[in-house]
């Protein structure tokens, strides 16, 4: 039964060992520091930026940053709009697929653009290659606005003080084709190589054993999955996500995919370590995040590997652990990994129902999104953490005696109310979208009883998960919420894809806006000197401090909505 | 000055009640968002008791309902009482300082009709700025002023608990006069130099009364914080209806509150503005008067601290402590004449040559004796007896010119000793008789006792300690070096002290420092903190922004520890409150369920009785905590010198891991109480 624990201790380990070097390039990225692709990469650079006449060299302070970041994605929004709701007669689309209609265009286009990737359609026929390519694209471009906007911070971290902090479409270009793409290049080959199709050929037929013939979707999947983790999306080619056989073919791509995923948050921390020459701080943060993801991974995969004891109350053996809604090529202990991980980060693809998982295991997954900074998205898991660590500095800088500053600048009122605000959004949003669902639910369940596949305490964790996957700009889904894939039209779905569009969209953008907000305010304030009176923020009581603040803002908000869901369920079961 | 320790005097008690009712003022509450909340929520538990006397059922019963609400109003009494003993106290430190000076009849010089000046007696309080008073001795001076004629001595035991007498005087760095003091001898004109009610002191007051005291800006970042824990908790329980709905469990209105309002930082919502208050009153009585409560503050954040040689670190004046004569003199006949020529000196350095050399001075004849007074063109002074003997003793190169210019030697052994002397950290004095150099007599400065260890612990706060001195530079930095100073700034002129401040500022660093004369000024406004001494003239104590009553120096380290512990009790009571959350989810939220979920149950950690005991419990606990942490409010949190990180691992085990402990604690043994009734 503890046969799988060596294989995830080797996807942990495997993790860290090429994190920190490709820290350290990242971070060399941004500094403008020589690296081996440039030789490739700068001509590609230079002629992207002499083709669109944007200067690259010119400085911008951090409103600057963000004007740029939004005005990009809005762009990208209503171009994907169109093409969502036109793709039925756009070329690419060798098995008719039809278009979209506005509401689940709608929801697609901001998950894909927040870097949710909540997918409320199948990929087999929800969607034809075209789209399929212009999500894939923006697999790129919403990782690389993230990178970009932990890459503003970092250089605003390390500025004395200044407003120039540096320029946020060379950052962006640098995330996408120095960060994502080379990596992105190297897990698709891997992929190809070990079965996921790459190709633009429509469905294929086969006959089965006993003689039926069987209709088979395929596609660009190898390099559309590449992205889809290395970039922290998670938005599946194809609906079962990463539980396909063509999108996770064996325990090895299973392996590549998982590292993959959690590569660049991880990778992040060492390249602000890097940039500020400041190792330990992001040892420190590393620190925290991995006690907090272990906190959640270890107890999972346990309770997973253990299997239900209600199924073995019926004399059926669980010594593969609890198999529902798990693949067998994968196992229990590495899928309770995964499940783990992909919800810490943003990722939120998937290789098992996390809807089958045993209760505590789907609190858990709840957690490490409520919490969403234990390694994080791409940039924005750092971002999120920025926030708590802002909020820890002041409380512990009160409690030695100064007035509360981080890396050399004074936190005041107004980083203070931005925080606050940031700090409160992520719990705003999941629970006011839980309670507007619950009650609606709750006063008319014959009208809406299509939403829920579970009664009880299983249905709530339903409807509690998909708010949280929202928020967290996860897109994993608990499933089992009856808002459809695409062809049952009605209230049900719209009312999912436009309540879950609308958290998404928000708390993409403010978890960024506000960071870089706040860091760039610090950068352009007063540098003071530390002394032996100033709080030492890369220590390990100081990371404490940061731990105890998420737990108590970020995990303990959702106490009582836990208790009714999973809490409630776990102690019904015994 | 009557400094009562004790914490909660009867008739403060009696105001604080007083004042706990009238702040319940919802325009009053509304400037600390947390408690208004809380205010809120009692005016719903109110709302609730009346609609189930009217008949609604599904509530609970009234007396629970009753019970809540008056919990609710008792934490509001609770924080307000803090609050109020905090201004209270503040108001009577303050007070007792003004009442000294209130109504004391004033000899007014006016002009007058038919003198060129008449005095006029009349109440202090009559008296504007700008006025002129006359004082003669056995007078208590009725107001604040500047001596523009005379010099007298003051007894400013008053205001400084000091006994002995000090001189002022008209011009000079000495001139200001403290109302409330007693002259003592001689005779002063005043000029009255504040309107009514605009001292310092009546500054002070109104600083600490709730009406113009305005949030600082460390305060107002804290209250935004908290507010953001309120909104949290406002958008978690307000959600938690419809999620009751979804599980069929209805959630009564009383437990929404209770939850509410256990959550919310209440306790040190409770407490802010009582700590704010408490760190001028800690001020005041160090007989430190602040004029912002952002003072304070700062003063926990200063980086660097100027401090003057003399009277900070050394004991007021040099003493003589060798007698070093030239070869060929005999050593006797040295020290006589080192006493002959200090024996009008009446300098104290003058006066410890005679102590030293410890002769009979009676013995001398000095009739006919002409002394040689000190002048700044000389630079020596001595006497010239009727024997024709002229004894000169004066700093080396004033000596040095006399004998030199008489077509004597040098010797050059003495120029030797003078270098040594110097650069001991002592003064030289060379002694001429008639022209011949006849020895050097060392003068020492004398370090505080224990002033080193003081600099020690100003090193472990993270302060830099910078000795500001006339002395030359090789004096000042042996005494520098003996006394522990980080830097120093020898033969300072006053735009040396300004200048090292800019540039400590330039480079991020907040400064202190500490100064009495009119060229001061500039520098305590420049610096970060700036305490004039309330000796000092006029223009510095308005430059500065304290007055310390003392005319202390080493005061500045108290004012350091002040504004440190003020901080750190705002942080270590936020981290209690916030940690009391853990505890109290855990007794509230089984508690909200268990009706229609049995499940939860297994929740119920504590094994609390019944929901509404636990509910009742969690809201006590909350209620009483606040005036349990009043005495660490209103003292502050110890502050101790262990550098950052080991000070806040120490105050996060006590506050933080205590404030997820003691709740649990405390509220078991709460519930194993109400479970009798409930």
């Amino acid at each position: 039964m503890f046969t799988e624990i060596p294989g995830i201790i080797l996807m942990f380990v495997l993790l860290i060992i090429l994190a920190i070097p490709f820290g350290r390039y990242i971070g060399k990225v941004f500094n403008y520091e020589p690296t081996r692709l440039d030789f490739l990469l700068n001509p590609l650079d230079n002629l992207f930026f002499k083709l669109s006449g944007i200067n690259p060299n010119k400085q911008m302070n951090w409103k600057q940053h963000l004007g740029v970041m939004l005005l990009l994605n809005l762009i990208w929004f209503l171009l994907s709009m169109f093409i969502l709701m036109n793709m039925g007669w756009l070329p690419l689309n060798p098995d008719k697929n039809p278009g979209m209609n506005p509401d689940l265009a709608f929801n697609t286009a901001i998950s894909f653009i927040c870097n949710t990737n909540l997918q409320h359609y199948s990929g087999e026929s929800g969607i034809s290659y075209l789209g399929q390519l212009v999500l894939m694209l923006w697999q790129f471009l919403s990782a690389g606005i993230g990178i970009a906007a932990a890459a503003v911070v970092f250089v605003a971290m390390k500025e004395r003080t200044t407003e120039q902090l540096g320029n946020f479409y060379s950052f962006f270009i640098r995330s996408c084709t120095r960060v994502l793409l080379p990596l992105a290049v190297v897990v698709a080959i891997i992929l190809a190589f070990n079965g996921a199709p790459m190709t633009f050929n429509g469905k294929d037929t086969i006959t089965t054993l006993q003689g039926d013939t069987m209709q088979v979707s395929r596609g660009p999947a190898a390099a559309f999955i590449a992205i889809k983790h290395l970039g922290t999306n998670g938005g599946g080619f194809f609906g079962a996500n990463s539980a396909h056989p063509f999108e996770n073919p064996n325990y090895f791509t299973n392996i590549v995919e998982m590292v993959a995923q959690m590569i660049i948050p991880v990778a992040m921390l060492f390249a602000m370590g890097y940039m500020l020459k400041r190792r330990k701080l992001s040892w420190m943060i590393f620190g925290v995040m991995t006690i907090g993801f272990l906190i959640l991974t270890v107890p999972t995969v346990l309770a997973e590997l253990q299997g239900n004891p209600a199924i073995g109350k019926m004399g059926i053996s669980q010594s593969s652990g609890n198999m529902e809604g798990k693949e067998v090529r994968i196992g229990s202990g590495a899928s309770a990994y995964w499940s783990i991980a992909t919800t810490v980060i943003s990722t939120g693809s998937v290789n098992a129902m996390h809807d089958s998982f045993m209760p505590l295991s789907g609190m858990n997954q709840l957690l490490a999104m409520m919490v969403n900074c234990f390694y994080g998205g791409c940039g924005v898991g750092f971002l999120n953490f920025y926030i708590f660590v802002i909020i820890a500095v002041f409380i512990s800088g009160l409690m030695v005696g100064r007035t509360p500053e981080f890396l050399g600048k004074k936190i005041e009122a107004k980083e203070m109310k931005i925080a606050s605000i940031i700090a409160l959004l992520h719990p705003f949003l999941i629970l006011t979208g839980t309670a507007l669902a619950s009650y609606i639910y709750a006063h008319n369940p014959a009208a809406y009883a299509a939403w829920l596949n579970n009664p009880g305490s299983h249905g709530f964790s339903e409807m509690l998960y998909e708010y949280t996957s929202s928020s967290a700009n996860n897109g994993s889904g608990f499933e089992g919420l009856g808002y459809g894939n695409g062809s049952s039209v009605g209230d049900n779905t719209l009312w999912w894809n436009i309540t879950c569009g609308v958290v998404m969209l928000l708390s993409r953008f403010l978890p960024i806006i506000g960071p870089v907000a706040i860091a760039g305010i610090l950068a352009g304030k007063k540098f003071i000197p530390e002394s032996p009176g100033t709080l030492k923020t890369d220590s390990a009581t100081f990371g404490i401090m940061v731990f105890a603040v998420i737990f108590i803002i970020a995990a303990l908000s959702f106490f009582p909505a836990l208790s009714l869901g999973p809490i409630a369920e776990y102690f019904g079961m015994k | 000055m009557k400094n009562s320790n004790k914490l909660f005097e009867r008739e403060l008690v009696k105001e604080a009640i007083a004042q706990s009712f009238v702040k319940l003022n919802p325009v009053i509450l509304f400037r600390n968002p947390v408690m208004f909340t809380v205010e809120i929520g009692t005016a719903i538990m109110l709302a609730v008791c009346i609609w189930i006397a009217a008949g609604e059922k599904s509530q609970g019963s009234l007396l629970y309902n009753a019970i809540v609400t008056i919990i609710l109003l008792i934490t509001l009494l609770f924080a307000n009482f803090a609050e109020a003993i905090a201004e209270a106290r503040g108001k009577a430190q303050a007070n007792s300082l003004r009442k000294t000076r209130e109504e004391t009849p004033a000899k007014q010089i006016i002009v007058g009709e038919i003198f060129a000046s008449e005095i006029k007696i009349v109440p202090s309080s009559q008296l504007n700025k700008g006025d002129i008073f006359l004082c003669e001795a056995g007078d208590i001076i009725p107001m604040d002023g500047e001596i523009i004629e005379g010099l007298a001595t003051i007894d400013e035991s008053a205001i400084t608990g000091e006994s002995a007498p000090v001189i002022r005087e008209a011009g000079g760095d000495k001139s200001s006069v403290t109302g409330g003091t007693k002259v003592l001898s001689d005779k002063i004109k005043v000029r009255v130099t504040t309107e009514p009610g605009e001292s310092f002191l009546d500054k002070m007051i109104a600083l600490v009364e709730g009406a113009s005291r305005q949030k600082t800006p460390n305060e107002i970042a804290l209250t935004i914080l908290l507010a953001g824990f309120t909104l949290v908790f406002i958008i978690v329980c307000v959600t938690l209806k419809p999620f009751g709905d979804y599980a069929n469990t209805p959630i009564t209105i009383a437990a929404f509150i209770s939850l509410f309002v256990c959550l919310i930082p209440t306790t040190i919502g409770g407490l802010l503005s009582a700590i704010g208050i408490a760190g001028m009153d800690r001020a005041l009585r160090a007989n430190v008067i602040t004029k912002s409560g952002k003072a304070v503050e700062t003063a926990g954040d200063i980086d660097t601290l100027l401090l003057d040689k003399t009277g900070t670190i050394t004991i007021g004046n040099r003493k003589a402590t060798n007698f070093w004569p030239v070869e060929g003199i005999d050593e006797k006949t040295f020290i006589e004449a080192c006493a002959l020529s200090s024996l009008a000196d009446q300098t104290p350095e003058g006066k410890s040559i005679v102590e030293l050399a410890n002769v009979n001075t009676t013995a001398f004849n000095t009739s006919d004796a002409v002394f040689i007074e000190f002048t700044a063109e000389t630079r020596s002074s001595g006497i010239d007896l009727a024997t024709g003997i002229q004894i000169r003793k004066g700093a080396y190169d004033a000596i040095k010119n006399i004998v030199t210019r008489a077509g004597n030697i040098f010797p050059e052994s003495i120029a030797e000793r003078v270098k040594i002397i110097s650069s001991n950290g002592g003064t030289p004095l060379v002694v001429s008789q008639n022209n011949n150099v006849l020895g050097v007599i060392e003068l020492q400065d004398i370090i505080k006792p224990n002033i080193h260890e003081r600099f020690d612990r100003l090193r472990k706060m993270g302060v830099k300690t910078v000795m500001v001195t006339g002395d030359n530079p090789l004096t000042a930095k042996f005494i520098a070096e003996k006394a522990g100073v980080d830097d120093f700034i020898a033969e300072a002129k006053p735009e040396d002290k300004m200048n090292y401040i800019k540039k400590e500022q330039l480079s991020g660093k907040l400064v202190a420092m500490m100064g009495d004369g009119t060229n001061d000024a500039p520098a305590l406004a420049q610096a970060d903190v700036g305490v004039a001494m309330n000796s000092g003239t006029q223009a510095a104590k308005e430059a500065g922004n304290m007055v310390d009553l003392d005319n202390d120096p080493t005061k500045l380290i108290e004012i350091v520890e002040i504004g440190k512990q003020l901080l750190m009790t705002r942080g270590t009571l936020t981290t209690f409150s916030i940690a009391n959350d853990v505890a109290k989810y855990f007794a509230i939220v089984p508690a909200l369920f268990i009706a229609s979920v049995p499940a939860l149950q297994g929740m119920n950690i504590m094994k609390l009785h019944s929901p509404e005991s636990a509910i009742l419990s969690a809201v006590i606990f909350n209620a009483i905590i606040i005036p349990l942490l009043i005495p660490l409010a209103l003292r502050g949190v110890a502050y101790k010198p262990i550098g950052a990180s080991a000070l806040l691992r120490r105050n996060l085990l006590i506050y933080g891991l205590g404030g997820v402990v003691v709740p649990f604690l405390g509220i078991k043994l709460i519930d194993m109480l109400v479970r009798i009734w409930f």
